[in-house]
């Protein structure tokens, strides 16, 4: 592919994906401007700065986005603490049975999300568990915690370890040690993996279907279950607000993680 | 690996245990439920103890009433895993080839759409192939709708409500998973491999074919199965986009579950499912090793 043709048409079908994954992002934006005609906001009439000026006019709407953003965080710190300490077992101990937590931590990747849905609402209704916000936050923290220990573990794979070694070599207490080099080290990955995790939570709609009560519903299964009567332009204008702050926040990850490499040790 | 004596020993256990017993209650456990409940029958639709008795006759019940269901979600998700590859491949292979100094950020932008609703973004869609869009309308005056009506993949003039959209739109909503497992195995293939290949007189197209694709087909099986597991089960494309002909499998284990109540039933579809895709995984690992081998 390294003919000009070839590079040509690589280079155009790469632009070709791009375009195809920002597509309907576009039209997200586009359309929390949109004035709708009807209940549906899914044709263009014309351009209105009102469902901006009133985002949270819909009261279920916020509710269900607040709802999303409290499980979302919760669920992240649940599997930010239980998967990291997972991947720190695996990447710095050998041990039995090492091994069969890899495979564990792999299977929950490889089941459709219909079948883990399904067999935690069985779970749940087996146990007398009222199915409600503390299910939901479960059924999230389970999934998470894989996506968190398979990230965080490749991560940590990449650090040097004799810096802890030096540390404790130059007298400093294993407190210190860890405060000062093991958690500056860890920390970036952990907080990747934990605002990868914040976007599953907030995006499931499948496994909360099954695992939550009727009246409780988080941002996507309100948007499914409105479907049927009403799409508000205020999803749209939500949905882009989340997406810019989201973006904020990774741009604010990044610069920090640069910072906190220019301050490291090993370039001084 | 730091070598750790006496009580140390112990340590790797006790940082595991809270994350494995978590997986273990939560998702071990409840596959074994489902898997006994799908081998138990329920007296009435409101009998919440279904009685365990090595019940096979539910696989056969499902699979005569759902065979249509699962047999097409399997080929929806093996065409849009096909159609991910498809797209996928040029798009991480450019990145790697010609991303420069930007490849971390060409990556990031492959995650930027998980940062917006699935849901939304599916919706969004059915605008974007609404029957007078200007996709619709270019498919159509280019003749791409007659030819897909020729094939038989949609009967109208239309493509909502058509088996194309629903494959459309879970080839959109996994191709991240595609793209993103492609990138790790592709970066890390030494780029001097290319240009030794041109020193050797290969064209262009026989290093890729001998020397970079051998080398990405550990990101081709992860990427596929990240793509292919997650659309088999997939509901949401085929509500949103989809018309009564395309329901998938997930459509009837929801229905079968929230609605009908009938867990068994439920659980033996769920079941046939994760058989289906295991075996499905081991013929296709088997069939990319071999070709590993054979070039």
């Amino acid at each position: 592919m390294t003919g000009s043709w070839g590079r040509r048409i690589v280079g155009l079908a790469a632009l070709g994906g791009f375009v195809l994954l920002f597509a309907p992002i576009v039209v997200i934006v586009a359309f929390s401007f949109n004035e709708p005609a009807g209940r549906y906001n899914l044709v263009w009439q014309r351009f209105t700065m009102e469902n901006w000026l009133h985002p949270f006019e819909r009261e279920e709407l916020t509710a269900a986005v607040l709802f999303s953003l409290r499980i979302a965080g919760a669920a992240s710190l649940v599997a930010g603490v239980l998967g990291t300490l997972v991947a720190l077992a695996l990447v710095r101990h050998r041990f039995r049975g090492g091994a069969l937590v890899d495979l564990l931590l792999v299977l929950p990747l490889t089941t459709p999300e219909i079948v883990m849905g399904s067999s935690l609402a069985l779970l749940f209704l087996d146990l007398g568990v009222d199915r409600g916000p503390l299910t939901i936050l479960l059924a999230h923290s389970m999934f998470c915690l894989s996506f968190v220990a398979l990230t965080v573990k490749a991560r940590l794979r990449g650090i040097d370890w004799t810096l802890e070694d030096a540390a404790m070599d130059l007298g400093a207490p294993p407190w210190r040690t860890f405060r000062t080099v093991t958690f500056p080290m860890v920390v970036p990955g952990v907080v990747a993996a934990m605002l990868l995790s914040f976007s599953l939570s907030m995006d499931d709609v499948i496994i909360t279907f099954f695992v939550s009560g009727d009246g409780d519903a988080n941002f996507p299964k309100y948007v499914y279950g409105s479907f049927q009567r009403e799409l508000a332009p205020q999803v749209h204008v939500l949905s882009t607000a989340l997406l810019v702050l989201s973006l904020g926040l990774l741009a604010l990850s990044v610069v920090w993680q640069r910072r906190r490499a220019t301050l490291s040790p090993g370039r001084v | 690996m730091s070598t750790r004596v006496g009580g140390r020993r112990l340590t790797p256990y006790l940082l595991v245990g809270p994350g494995v017993a978590w997986l273990g209650v939560f998702f071990l456990v409840p596959l074994w439920n489902l898997f006994v409940m799908s081998l138990s029958t329920k007296r009435s639709r409101y009998d919440f103890d279904p009685a365990f008795r090595w019940d096979w006759s539910n696989y056969g019940d499902v699979f005569g009433a759902y065979g249509t269901q699962l047999g097409r979600s399997f080929l929806f998700a093996g065409v849009a895993t096909l159609a991910c590859l498809v797209i996928g491949y040029p798009m991480a292979y450019w990145v790697v080839v010609h991303g420069g100094r930007f490849r971390a950020a060409l990556v990031g932008l492959v995650i930027v759409p998980f940062f917006t609703s699935f849901l939304l973004r599916t919706i969004s869609w059915t605008v974007l192939l609404a029957d007078e869009s200007v996709i619709v309308r270019a498919l159509r005056a280019t003749g791409v709708l007659a030819v897909l009506r020729t094939v038989g993949w949609i009967d109208g003039d239309r493509l909502l409500d058509t088996p194309v959209a629903v494959v459309g739109g879970l080839t959109y909503n996994f191709l991240p998973f595609m793209v993103l497992p492609l990138y790790v195995s592709l970066e890390r293939i030494d780029l001097r491999l290319l240009d030794a290949c041109g020193d050797l007189y290969a064209s262009g197209w026989s290093a890729f074919r001998r020397v970079v694709l051998p080398l990405s087909l550990p990101g081709v099986f992860a990427g596929s199965l990240l793509t292919f597991i997650p659309a088999t089960g997939d509901f949401v494309n085929a509500y949103f986009l989809g018309g009564t002909s395309s329901r998938m499998i997930g459509n009837v284990v929801q229905d079968r579950f929230l609605v009908q109540l009938d867990q068994p039933g439920a659980a033996a579809i769920s079941f046939l499912l994760m058989a289906v895709i295991t075996v499905a995984v081991l013929v296709y690992a088997r069939v990319l090793g071999t070709e590993e081998l054979t070039s």
